[in-house]
């Protein structure tokens, strides 16, 4: 991002073309509210489903006692690990200086901001008394690890947040004349979120200044949270869990699962609103080289992270390690590995898995094997304590995901997609003003 | 010589003066001492005279919550609310003086299973709810199998109370970890930090929740249970309160429990009530404590399942035949 910027942009011809482009899908459209019942309907079961959870107790979960983390747990390491995609792509890439990502950093804190927000929930669906969760605040030990999940978790949303709206206010600014195909109370938002913006080229230092202040922030909190996040199980005692590269363990993965999940948005924002002008075979090729290297990275913290303790078999560890290569969890394993780490690598090193639609078919398989990839990190380890599990019944001694539990975890997920949704669909998703900026160099370069 | 003489009568003579200057203090003391007696004793005489007056000076003796027997006139006793707040305010306290400390001689566990039965009733748990589980062990493939009675091993460096957010897990200065169901959110992170996996989780509505509804809450007893909160092995403080033995001790009829204070150096054996030196007994029996290699500092010991005059059956899961 350049520090000084040239506003003749506005004067540019071009501008109206990429805002009108741009603008074209904002709105309620048919398509849109069909979607949203779609999605409405379906979280109405999921909120039923934690009726019953709440009424009942986390008895109607397929937890218990020996494996009391299961799927709500996976899913919220998921989400804290998808959310991280807005600070490598906005802030890594683009500090670094990357002009590609332009396009795409919208689309990667929307789902930073989506997946943060909801994060929250997941771990509140997971909690026996989640009336009680104001004690967090009110009783909070500084010792545990909750607290400072809670705490960094929170500052992660607030910056992602700011790192979502700040750049979007010149957009607004530029759209409030142009969407009079959208509801009043729309525009009136615009007017609203745009703050008097009027292009000032001092308004840009102001605003350039803060956004980079935003991007260097959130570096060390995007690091803190899956970092301690990671540590929920690193600090315990469980072989599997007891593992001193579990920090950077977590958040390569977590590149992995955000990128996956960057590139399908990008394949539904390309095609459903006809942005391929924006998002092109090239922001897609960079994506897929971009998933390579994370994945490879990704790929060299596993090894580390299953070679070593396999290599010695100590004996609990030996027990754990057994289970998921040759054991009961051996078939999620081994297609968690290949199908989500080790095929896309190979299969997206040559350009034709790198255009758009292999690279959606790829990231797809990728964000699911990222998904089992969490609940293989914390069912399987539970499953041995140190002492034997005995005299108790039988549904005990494994975790058998139930049909409630399995749909309040959708529901999560639904929330993410409704979020995604609504910001997609009620805000330019592509920046206008640094798409018109960087016509305006490209023109002017080719003046001279 | 002369040194030691000189220096000699050097101190006489010292002694001499400190002897005047000690008598006119005393009798400076003295004069001082008659006078605040007088005020003193006339301040006391009115207030007793008034304190007769106002009622009859019947005293009775009561035993202090330190075993101390005090008398206190019987107008002036007035009853103590144990309310939920009482309760709450002795059970984090703790018992003052005491590190309490459990020993468990394996050579004599027949897994009668009584201490568990006994803790459950106790503690208004089902019969698959355990505070204290007797485990089957066996080290390697050729070594003999054996009983393990497991309570909480009540670590003087608990993993448990580390990780918990909210302080509902916490230690006391007697020693013993318990829970606070009025604290507790239910994350379950104190599970996940046990390696002795010693909690347990009410996962729906406690066994007695209708028949313990609105009476106040012992965090020593760990009653009324409360759905969505961690219960756990108490060393049964609220019986330790009264002086007794924990329920598992008292109920075993193999003499498995010895159960005191780590500062008397004494344990108490359940069964047979004999009171042993805690060191010596260690000592003698080779005692050991359960994984101490993770730091934990358990303070429970157990004692080697040697020369066992019994043959080991294993019986058939109790609980899974029932459920």
């Amino acid at each position: 991002m350049a520090s000084e910027v040239n506003t003749d942009f506005l004067h540019n011809k071009k501008l109206d073309s990429i805002a009108a482009d741009i603008l074209r899908p904002v709105g309620i459209t048919q398509g849109f509210i069909v979607w949203m019942g779609f999605l409405g309907i379906s979280l109405m079961a999921c909120i039923y489903a934690y009726y019953i959870q709440w009424d009942k107790g986390l008895i109607v979960t397929g937890l218990r006692d020996y494996i009391s983390w299961g799927m709500y747990i996976a899913n919220f390491v998921f989400f804290v690990a998808t959310s991280l995609v807005g600070m490598l792509i906005s802030s890594v890439l683009g500090l670094i200086g990357f002009k590609w990502v332009k396009p795409i950093a919208r689309i990667a804190e929307i789902i930073a901001v989506a997946f943060a927000a909801i994060a929250g929930l997941v771990i509140v669906s997971d909690m026996g008394r989640p009336e009680r969760l104001p004690y967090v605040f009110m009783y909070g030990r500084i010792q545990s690890p909750i607290i400072w999940d809670v705490t960094v978790v929170t500052t992660y949303l607030v910056i992602s947040t700011l790192l979502y709206f700040l750049p979007m206010i010149p957009d607004l600014a530029i759209s409030k004349g142009r969407i009079g195909h959208t509801p009043k109370w729309l525009q009136k938002t615009y007017q609203i979120l745009s703050v008097n913006w009027n292009h000032t080229p001092k308004q840009y230092k102001i605003l350039l200044k803060a956004v980079r202040i935003m991007l260097i922030l959130i570096i060390p909190t995007a690091f803190a949270i899956h970092t301690v996040t990671s540590w929920l199980f690193a600090v315990t005692l469980r072989p599997g869990w007891d593992s001193s590269i579990f920090g950077p363990y977590f958040l390569t993965g977590a590149f992995v699962a955000g990128s996956a999940a960057v590139v399908i948005m990008m394949y539904f924002v390309r095609t459903n609103y006809k942005l391929d002008k924006y998002l092109t075979e090239h922001h897609f090729d960079m994506m897929g080289k971009l998933l390579v290297l994370v994945s490879i990275v990704y790929l060299y913290f596993n090894i580390n992270e299953y070679l070593v303790p396999g290599y010695k078999m100590k004996t609990a560890e030996a027990i754990h390690l057994n289970d998921l290569f040759v054991g009961e969890w051996a078939f999620m394993f081994w297609s968690v590995q290949l199908l989500g780490l080790v095929i896309p690598i190979l299969l997206l090193l040559f350009k034709f898995f790198r255009k758009p639609f292999p690279m959606f078919v790829i990231s797809i398989v990728v964000l699911i094997a990222a998904w089992f990839k969490r609940l293989i990190i914390v069912v399987p380890t539970q499953d041995h304590p140190f002492l034997p599990i005995q005299h108790v019944p039988k549904a005990w001694m494994v975790y058998q995901p139930t049909v409630v539990e399995s749909a309040i975890t959708i529901g999560t997920l639904l929330l993410v997609v409704i979020i995604i949704t609504v910001l997609v669909k009620f805000f330019p998703v592509i920046p206008i003003w640094e798409m018109a900026e960087e016509q305006n160099e490209i023109d002017s370069k080719s003046k001279e | 010589m002369s040194h030691n003489s000189n220096s000699a009568g050097h101190q006489h003579s010292n002694r001499d003066e400190d002897n005047v200057n000690s008598r006119r203090a005393f009798f400076k003391n003295a004069g001082l001492f008659s006078a605040v007696t007088v005020a003193g004793g006339a301040a006391i005489y009115s207030g007793y005279k008034y304190e007769e007056s106002k009622a009859g000076h019947d005293m009775v003796k009561v035993l202090t919550s330190d075993n101390r027997i005090v008398e206190v006139p019987r107008d002036e006793i007035k009853d103590v609310k144990v309310d939920a707040d009482q309760l709450r305010k002795q059970g984090r306290e703790g018992l003052k003086g005491h590190r309490f400390v459990m020993v468990i001689d394996l050579a004599k566990c027949r897994n009668a299973r009584k201490c568990i039965t006994a803790c459950q009733g106790a503690h208004h748990l089902r019969p698959y709810e355990y505070h204290i589980n007797t485990l089957v062990m066996q080290e390697s493939e050729h070594t003999a199998p054996y009983f393990m009675p497991k309570p909480c091993q009540h670590c003087d460096n608990p993993p448990c109370v580390a990780v918990c957010p909210v302080d509902a897990t916490f230690k006391r200065q007697d020693g013993i970890v318990l829970i606070d169901n009025e604290r507790c959110i239910g994350c379950r992170f104190c599970i996940a930090a046990c390696p002795y996996s010693a909690r347990l989780f009410h996962w729906e509505e406690p066994l007695m929740a209708e028949s313990d509804k609105g009476k106040p809450y012992n965090i020593e007893l760990n009653v009324p249970q409360r759905k969505g909160t961690i219960s756990k092995c108490l060393f049964s403080s609220d019986r330790l309160r009264e002086g007794k033995l924990p329920y598992c001790v008292s109920a075993c009829p193999n003499g498995v429990y010895y159960f005191g204070d780590e500062n008397q150096d004494a344990v108490t054996n359940g069964t047979t009530k004999e009171t042993f030196r805690l060191s010596e007994l260690l000592k003698v029996n080779a005692g050991y404590q359960l994984m101490p290699e993770l730091g934990t500092k358990p303070r429970v010991y157990y004692l080697p399942p040697k020369n066992r005059l019994f043959e080991f059956k294993e019986e058939k899961n109790p609980v899974q035949e029932t459920t």
